[in-house]
């Protein structure tokens, strides 16, 4: 079972085995989706008919419109950045807080609050953009019917979906920055006041850089999260579409290898991102 | 108060709830001392360090430094640094960036702070190595990266927070020696704390045997060990045997104690003499102890034991003997004047009672 | 530090966390739980009553969807688990080096796709015309197209591949700490393969476990795409009908009601697990 208790062959070959069909699995969707982008085809079905570019490039005018031509998609991929852009920096910057605040400080009810602050993890992201639509949309609904005011910042669109994203994601970034905060010795914040910094240099130049990491990583799978949103994101969109959902609403219309396309574009860019933050955090380590 | 004392306190005292942890401390260290504070763990040490470096505040009493009270000073506005216990080099920033913390937030222009940088570097024997990262480096490296980082700042004070705790062996032997050269090489004055009283011996001008938040005993490394002022010091400073008994008669400063097999043995009185009739301890140091069989002068005193067992570790081999109940060691010297004993033989021990000490029992 | 600085700072560190638990959270779910017990009379007359819950009792499809949704997550948890504790071990354990690194990172690759795009891979390999039907042609196994899109099992097959990274990677940190003395000692005292999973791997791999296990299935409970785009007629999913109370029809105050069945559910079932594995929400999560 460990490398020092002896096994037997066939256990070996049979692990080995198992081991190769487990990535097959977790490969091969992806790879299909993949390939089929480049399939010169109008479905994204055997046989192969030959490589092309189309669905990327062509401009519509011989009947197939390629991504970059496709302006509904570019515009539904343009309000996705803007989106997780915006969750990312509110994410990432409660995070920073809510670790300093869990990890550093010392009050009464803290284990309490903290398992509040876990709590978004625990219930389903339906239910999140449920609620959440619910609490503002309504409150815009009554304030129109009642007052006469129209709070249109709390109807569906791009700022309910950032709260609603917020919500969890902000959970997923303080727990990985309060794991490296966790790892900081104080002691060096006592050395940097020590050397004649005031409180607020040795936060900057002695703590933040080690907590540079950790925020480079959690910003970056804030990023990934919320562009990938679909559970959440839906309940709460108005007529901004995001990506996920508009890829949902063609793909229900049925598919075309644009979506291939759609798709491996994101998973490149998710790809580089992942690589991107891992690489950096590593250089910090 | 001292005017040319680097550091002066009075009657400092911090309480955590009812328990002080220093309680009523003074000290006064002059200029260019190297002056340890050596306690057991837990004895306050730690926190009278944290007065000074102002990461914590007394309940009572003053801190100056250089004629300046420094109660109300913060941290980072002291003369004062210091080498933590785990060294607390910054992992983010090199070796350099790391001695040129303290420079750069006393705004020093960057083409001063690189000579300084490697000035210090070259002064604690590690040209050159301003671009490395601390955690490159081994455990004396990073020692004396620390020792750099705030001598480059040329501070009134420097503290050391038991530094070289996290040594192996071997290499704490070296530092010790270095640390003391590097002291008088920089002239700055050191509070070293320790619970390692070797450390605190080999390097230390003066030592301040620190115990339940209190001092027993300031004096040199060589005077703690012969004239120990409290029965705590003589047992914790150096090796020692403790002979229980009860005190009979004191004659010219000369104690008799009663042990409980009968036998009666002489050492010269602490300061604190005991009345007579009341439980006595006397101290002997085990190289004090001569083996039976030399020529015994007159005035020694004596005390029959039987030998449990020899523990040979060379130049520090011992003699392990039993008398009256009690453990005794003595020194066997390696250089063949000892005599060849054997388990359970029966063996004289003696000693110039004017190399033992007697203080009131119970007190350690 | 002096006191009145230490509680300012308090303040100010607390205030963001507490605007966010409390206008994201906690409001929110209040007001759900609130429009749940409403009935509409008209469109802007609304009165108290249990009428929501009565139809999710009274309408069979109602419950018999949600005992489905949550008897299939939790049968998709177990699945996952079994299916990922083999390949963290090894990753944990008897890879060693670089394969140890390339293999962790191969179990994060899904997760570089979002949901919809993974679905959309399986559906490109299991429905009629997709990938599968033509291979099994190809090799004569089948004389016309097969159907594999549409049932519980491509369900279930999806899901699984959703959850498997959540599953691998707690699991993997759980076991890399597990001293592997702990494993010889207990063969050097007579256990062998099986006792010692059970008895020695198996207890210090829990809080992995149940961190994994709640991970995915919340994940698997709430989810929507997988069932909807993968699953046949007879397979609703019961976040479906949320779905379909609020954007469909309207009927906020039978989907908030919905919603609420839902999140007790989870709940329940993530408290259960909790207390039948003895472990603590802080030390699984945090």
């Amino acid at each position: 079972m460990i490398r020092s208790v002896p096994r037997s062959r066939w256990f070996d070959g049979l692990y080995l085995a198992y081991l190769v069909a487990f990535f097959v699995y977790l490969a091969l969707p992806l790879t299909v989706t993949a390939v089929f982008a480049f399939n010169d085809a109008p479905f994204p079905s055997l046989p192969w008919k030959g490589f092309t570019l189309d669905w990327y490039l062509a401009d519509g005018s011989a009947g197939r419109t390629g991504l970059f031509h496709d302006d509904s998609l570019l515009s539904a991929l343009w309000v996705s950045t803007r989106i997780a852009f915006w969750v990312t920096v509110a994410s990432v910057a409660l995070g920073c807080v809510n670790a300093v605040l869990f990890e550093r400080l010392e009050f009464r009810g803290k284990e309490f609050l903290y398992l509040l602050m876990l709590l978004p993890l625990v219930i389903p992201g339906v239910i999140l953009g449920v609620s959440i639509l619910v609490f503002y949309s309504g409150m815009a609904n009554d304030a129109s019917r009642l007052w006469g005011v129209e709070l249109d910042v709390f109807r569906p669109g791009m700022t309910l979906v950032v709260m609603g994203q917020v919500t969890f994601i902000a959970t997923l970034a303080t727990l990985v920055i309060a794991a490296r905060l966790r790892k900081f010795d104080p002691q060096l914040e006592e050395a940097a006041l020590n050397l004649g910094a005031t409180p607020v240099v040795a936060w900057f130049t002695v703590t933040l850089p080690w907590l540079m990491p950790s925020i480079l990583g959690a910003a970056a799978m804030a990023f990934l999260m919320s562009f990938e949103n679909f559970n959440t994101t839906v309940m709460l969109t108005g007529s901004d579409t995001p990506l996920t959902v508009a890829l949902f609403n063609r793909l229900r219309e049925g598919s075309t290898p644009v979506l291939n396309a759609v798709a491996l574009l994101l998973m490149v860019g998710s790809a580089l991102l992942a690589v991107v933050a891992m690489g950096r955090s590593r250089d910090n380590a | 108060m001292g005017i040319e004392s680097d550091l002066f306190c009075s009657n400092l005292v911090r309480r955590f709830g009812s328990n002080a942890a220093v309680d009523h401390v003074s000290l006064d260290v002059p200029a260019g001392t190297f002056f340890s504070i050596l306690g057991p763990s837990g004895c306050g040490k730690t926190t009278l360090l944290r007065l000074l470096a102002g990461f914590d505040r007394p309940d009572e009493g003053d801190i100056h430094i250089r004629g300046a009270r420094m109660n109300d000073v913060p941290p980072n506005r002291r003369p004062v640094n210091m080498v933590f216990q785990h060294l607390a080099l910054f992992p983010t920033m090199s070796v350099g960036d790391n001695i040129g913390y303290g420079l750069k937030r006393q705004k020093v222009p960057a083409a001063e702070r690189r000579t300084r940088i490697a000035r210090v570097l070259e002064q604690v024997g590690l040209p050159g190595m301003e671009n490395r990262n601390p955690g490159e480096l081994s455990g004396g490296q990073r020692q004396r990266v620390a020792l750099a980082r705030c001598l480059v700042l040329e501070p009134t004070l420097l503290l050391l927070d038991e530094p070289l705790g996290a040594l192996d062996l071997k290499l704490r032997e070296q530092m010790k020696i270095e640390l003391k050269h590097l002291q008088k090489a920089f002239g700055t004055t050191f509070v070293y704390i320790t619970h390692d009283q070797s450390e605190a011996m080999v390097m230390s001008d003066q030592v301040a045997v620190m115990k339940d938040g209190r001092f027993e005993q300031v004096a040199p490394p060589e005077e703690l060990y012969r004239e120990p002022a409290t029965p705590f010091v003589a047992g914790f400073v150096g090796d020692n045997n403790r002979l229980a008994g009860e005190l009979m008669a004191v004659q010219d400063g000369l104690a008799e104690l009663r042990l409980d097999d009968g036998s009666q043995v002489r050492g010269r009185l602490g300061q604190t003499a005991p009345p007579i009739g009341e439980r006595a301890d006397l101290f002997i140091r085990p190289e004090s102890l001569v083996l039976g069989g030399e020529a015994l002068r007159p005035e020694y005193s004596a005390l029959r034991a039987s030998v449990t067992a020899t523990l040979f570790d060379g130049a520090n081999s011992r003699l392990e003997a039993e008398s009256s109940g009690q453990t005794l060691y003595a020194r066997l010297p390696q250089d063949g004047s000892a005599p060849r004993l054997r388990e359970g033989a029966s063996v004289q021990l003696a000693w110039d009672p004017m190399l033992a000490r007697v203080f009131a029992a119970g007190a350690a | 530090m002096n006191a009145g600085a230490g509680r300012l700072s308090l303040w100010l560190l607390l205030t963001p966390f507490l605007l966010w638990i409390v206008l994201l959270v906690l409001l929110p779910h209040l007001q759900m739980l609130r429009v749940s017990f409403q009935v509409r009379e008209s469109w802007d007359t609304l009165a108290w009553g249990l009428e929501q819950y009565q139809n999710f009792f009274t309408e069979s499809y109602y419950w018999r969807t949600f005992v489905r949704t949550g008897v299939m997550s939790l049968f998709t948890t177990f699945l996952t688990l079994l299916i990922a504790f083999p390949i963290a071990w090894y990753i944990a354990r008897l890879a060693r080096g670089r394969a140890r690194g390339l293999l962790f990172l191969a179990c994060l690759v899904p997760f570089w796709a979002s949901e919809l795009v993974r679905t959309y891979g399986w559906m490109i390999l299991l429905r009629e015309s997709g990938l599968f039907s033509s291979w099994l042609q190809a090799l004569g196994w089948a004389d016309g197209p097969v159907e594999m899109l549409y049932n519980d099992v491509a369900v279930i097959i999806g899901l699984v591949y959703n959850g498997l990274l959540f599953m691998v990677v707690p699991l993997v940190t759980t076991l890399d700490g597990m001293d592997e003395n702990l494993v010889e000692a207990g063969y050097d005292l007579g256990g062998n393969h099986l006792t010692v999973l059970r008895e020695v791997v198996v207890p210090w791999a829990m809080p992995g476990i149940v961190s994994g296990c709640i991970v995915v299935f919340m994940l698997t409970l709430g989810s929507y795409l997988t069932p909807i785009l993968m699953g046949g007629k007879d397979s609703a999913w019961f976040t479906e009908q949320i779905f379909t109370q609020f954007i469909t029809r309207f009927n906020w105050e039978q989907g908030a009601a919905l919603g609420v069945l839902l999140l007790v559910l989870s709940s329940i079932i993530v408290w259960l697990g909790l207390k039948l594995s003895g472990q603590s929400l802080r030390k699984v999560m945090g």
